[in-house]
């Protein structure tokens, strides 16, 4: 197979680290070669921060690129945006719709734009946009968004459901773990 | 069995199989989390030293004494190491001693791009570049074999993209290591000229076997393929150039990347009709190649500044641009920001209004030059915060204008002797120390000031208050605020900068994401309280921000991001926060 290209966007602190361990298990437990890519130090301040996963048969560059990613999953409508140019045509778009105005915005010396999911759409690109931390509190946390996230993209993310699912229950701290499988399962339902 | 790894964790996993009894380094993004992962295995010693020239002689005396030593730091920690660095080929060692160094293309977290294989051919020392997680921990151990083969420290390389990378590793038993002798050896151990002269001798001896040695050595690999494109490279851009050239391209993987072996690039090159040498920042391997006379395609296409990807070497190598879509609008940047509830934000907010000069320093707090705080006038390396402030007091008399910003472990790290030099030349300069009770920026790791170490034993008391006396600050300018309580923050501040002596104020409070900080309930806004006067706006807090409503422009905070640290509410005229 080519190499599956999936990119975790968001902002610092909000647990890609975890989504990208999560799936980056998935692939090794699926007996594909991996490579994930992390951003660590001052970025991870509140700033915007991006991690790649990407497998397949072999993988040599641990980076994705402009026009290269199968999936975005993307933790702030925000970080969908500024990272769509890295989609590729006929990608898909996984983005929770939680608005985190950046410094820029709050001080007023920029604005936060507006109605970005229809734009994006408007511009053929297959996205779905979900409250992930609505679902995760329903599940009874929110801190399992991002949990929830790899639920509503699980159909694009090219793992047998149960390898991903198990990959949830071995990378979650084991306290939440219940927690984070109701979120995961939900979310997936959702999806169908 | 495999395991994903982190590149640092599997540089770690090497050092464990190589039987390393000893490691000691200073925290840096993105070398940190080698000497955190090395710390779970119970068989290594292991601990964080004050700064990275002890952590480098700390390793040193180790290997001195027989036992199988490591130390990391980030690139700029090379700086304040290079001193020993320098003088350990000339003596050698006993057990093997390797160095880890991470360098930081397209600075992620760091001052300067700097390339560190500069500093392995001028301290003449052997250099290995691991490509991924698996080489890592490969060329971690094996380094050890070759270090005691032939009596040098070997320098371990690695960049952002290999450190924080995952990829699966093979997992091996550790090697049964013994601590060597140890024979005490005046004219190998103690550099002075007349040794020393005699052991640069064996230093160009050395290199001279291990250039030898780079022909056919295990660290690198050529991959013939058919085809009259040869690529020279090394590292990470090895897997960019894979990406984009598969097989179309024969490689020399060059893993051994000090010293290089003429013959071998020689052998490399014989029949190719074009060479392309792709290797990030500097053009360390293309400048040797072209000395062999090679016309190559490299740093004249190439940059030398900021990290490569399979896309720059499309755009730049084939002329070929990614096809991709974008909205209209747009989109604003995210830059990193103090936390919510981040101690530091009082206190930048205050030397801004008091409108000091602010000599800063390198930690989380260098982010109090972002807008809307901007309370800082310079940021140069670890420490430089309370010594340049010197300088500029001494030509400019600003005393009273200014102060030096620097935070407890960076303190600790190279600010005492800033201090002793304000003390000893008759300075009356002010300096800040930011005591968050952590080594914040890279991730929290205990330092001499926490009371821990590293593998989390209990730690002697140091005390700050106690170590700026001792370097010769009088006792009651020594001051310790709460830098929350905004207003004895800023008369203690004004007092000190009228003082003709020099003073200390210890800015104290935890970092709000340590575990055991209490985390308060979230405030919010009264709408009727509030008049949109924007006075909250000024502190730069991410948890708040102005929204549009039907009574006007309010200020609204975010519950999920607020930690109830109450800085807001004394900024606030008309009591609009509640709890």
């Amino acid at each position: 197979m080519n190499t599956k290209n999936i990119m975790i966007v968001g902002v610092g602190g909000q647990g890609s680290l975890l989504a990208s361990r999560i799936l980056g298990a998935a692939a090794m437990n699926a007996g594909y070669d991996v490579k994930v890519s992390e951003v660590h130090g001052m970025s991870q301040r509140g700033g915007s921060v991006v991690t790649y996963v990407r497998y397949g048969e072999s993988v040599a560059s641990p980076v994705i690129c402009e026009g290269e990613a199968d999936v975005i999953l993307s933790f702030e409508k925000l970080e969908a945006a500024r990272w769509l140019p890295y989609l590729k045509i006929g990608g898909t778009i996984v983005t929770n719709v939680q608005q985190i105005n950046p410094m820029p915005v709050i001080i007023g010396a920029a604005s936060y734009p507006d109605e970005i999911v229809e734009k994006i759409k408007a511009l053929c690109v297959d996205i779905i946009a979900e409250d992930a931390q609505a679902m995760a509190k329903e599940a009874g946390s929110e801190k399992a968004a991002n949990v929830a996230l790899i639920g509503l993209a699980s159909h694009v993310l090219g793992f047998d459901r149960n390898v991903l699912r198990a990959a949830v229950e071995a990378c979650v701290p084991a306290k939440a773990k219940e927690v984070n499988l109701r979120a995961f399962d939900k979310a997936q339902e959702k999806i169908g | 069995m495999k395991k994903i790894m982190l590149g640092n964790e599997a540089v770690a996993r090497g050092l464990y199989e190589a039987g390393v009894h000893f490691i000691s380094s200073y925290p840096g993004t993105p070398s940190t989390e080698i000497t955190e992962f090395a710390a779970k295995y119970d068989e290594m010693y292991a601990e964080w030293a004050p700064n990275e020239k002890v952590a480098f002689e700390a390793a040193y005396g180790a290997a001195i004494g027989g036992g199988r030593a490591f130390c990391a730091m980030k690139h700029v920690g090379l700086n304040v190491a290079a001193d020993p660095l320098f003088v350990s080929g000339y003596t050698g060692i006993n057990g093997g001693f390797v160095i880890g160094v991470a360098d930081d293309p397209g600075m992620h977290s760091s001052q300067n791009e700097q390339d560190s294989r500069h500093y392995a051919i001028a301290a003449k020392l052997p250099m290995v570049e691991p490509c991924d997680s698996r080489e890592c921990k490969e060329f971690a151990a094996m380094a050890y074999e070759y270090s005691e083969k032939f009596d040098t420290p070997f320098i371990l390389r690695l960049t952002t993209r290999v450190s924080h990378s995952s990829a699966p590793v093979e997992l091996c038993e550790r090697k049964n290591v013994p601590v060597r002798d140890y024979e005490k050896n005046i004219a190998k151990n103690v550099m002075m000229p007349a040794n020393a002269k005699k052991r640069h001798v064996v230093v160009e001896e050395h290199l001279r076997q291990l250039t030898e040695f780079a022909y056919d050595c295990p660290f690198n690999k050529i991959e013939k393929n058919d085809t009259t494109l040869g690529i020279i490279t090394a590292g990470n851009c090895y897997n960019y150039a894979k990406e984009v050239f598969g097989e179309g391209a024969s490689y020399l993987k060059l893993g051994l990347v000090n010293p290089l072996s003429e013959k071998l690039i020689r052998e490399f090159c014989r029949g190719l009709e074009q060479i392309i040498v792709i290797e990030e920042l500097d053009s360390v391997i293309e400048d040797f190649v072209r000395k062999l006379g090679y016309d190559v395609v490299g740093k004249n296409v190439l940059p030398n500044i900021g990290e490569f990807s399979q896309d720059l070497l499309r755009k730049y190598l084939l002329g070929e641009e990614a096809d991709s879509s974008m909205i209209a609008d747009e989109i604003p940047p995210r830059p990193p920001v103090l936390c919510p509830g981040c101690p530091h934000r009082g206190t930048f907010y205050t030397l801004k209004k008091l409108g000091v000069t602010v000599y800063g320093d390198i930690g989380c707090y260098t982010l109090g030059a972002v807008a809307p705080l901007g309370a800082m006038d310079t940021t140069l390396c670890m420490g430089a915060s309370i010594s340049a402030l010197h300088g500029f007091n001494k030509v400019r008399g600003e005393e009273g204008k200014s102060v030096a910003v620097i935070g407890d472990s960076t303190f600790m790290h190279s600010g005492m002797t800033g201090l002793v030099n304000i003390v000893y030349n008759g300075g009356f300069s002010t300096v800040l120390i930011l005591d968050n009770s952590i080594t914040g920026m890279t991730g929290h790791q205990e330092n001499p000031l926490t009371g821990k170490t590293l593998k989390g034993d209990a730690a002697p008391y140091i005390s700050l208050e106690d170590i700026c006396a001792a370097l010769g600050v009088a006792r009651e300018h020594i001051r310790v605020v709460d830098p929350a309580d905004m207003k004895l923050l800023e008369t203690t501040i004004k007092e000190e900068l009228e003082s003709d002596v020099p003073s200390v104020i210890i800015c104290r409070r935890p970092c709000a994401l340590l575990k055991g900080v209490e985390r308060k309930p979230a405030l919010s806004v009264d709408t009727d309280k509030c008049r949109g006067c924007k006075s909250c706006m000024k502190i730069g807090c991410p948890a708040i921000s102005m929204i549009e409503t039907e009574k006007g422009k309010k200020a609204v905070v975010d519950p999920a991001m607020c930690v109830g640290c109450g800085l807001c509410e004394s900024m606030c005229a008309f009591d609009a926060f509640v709890k």
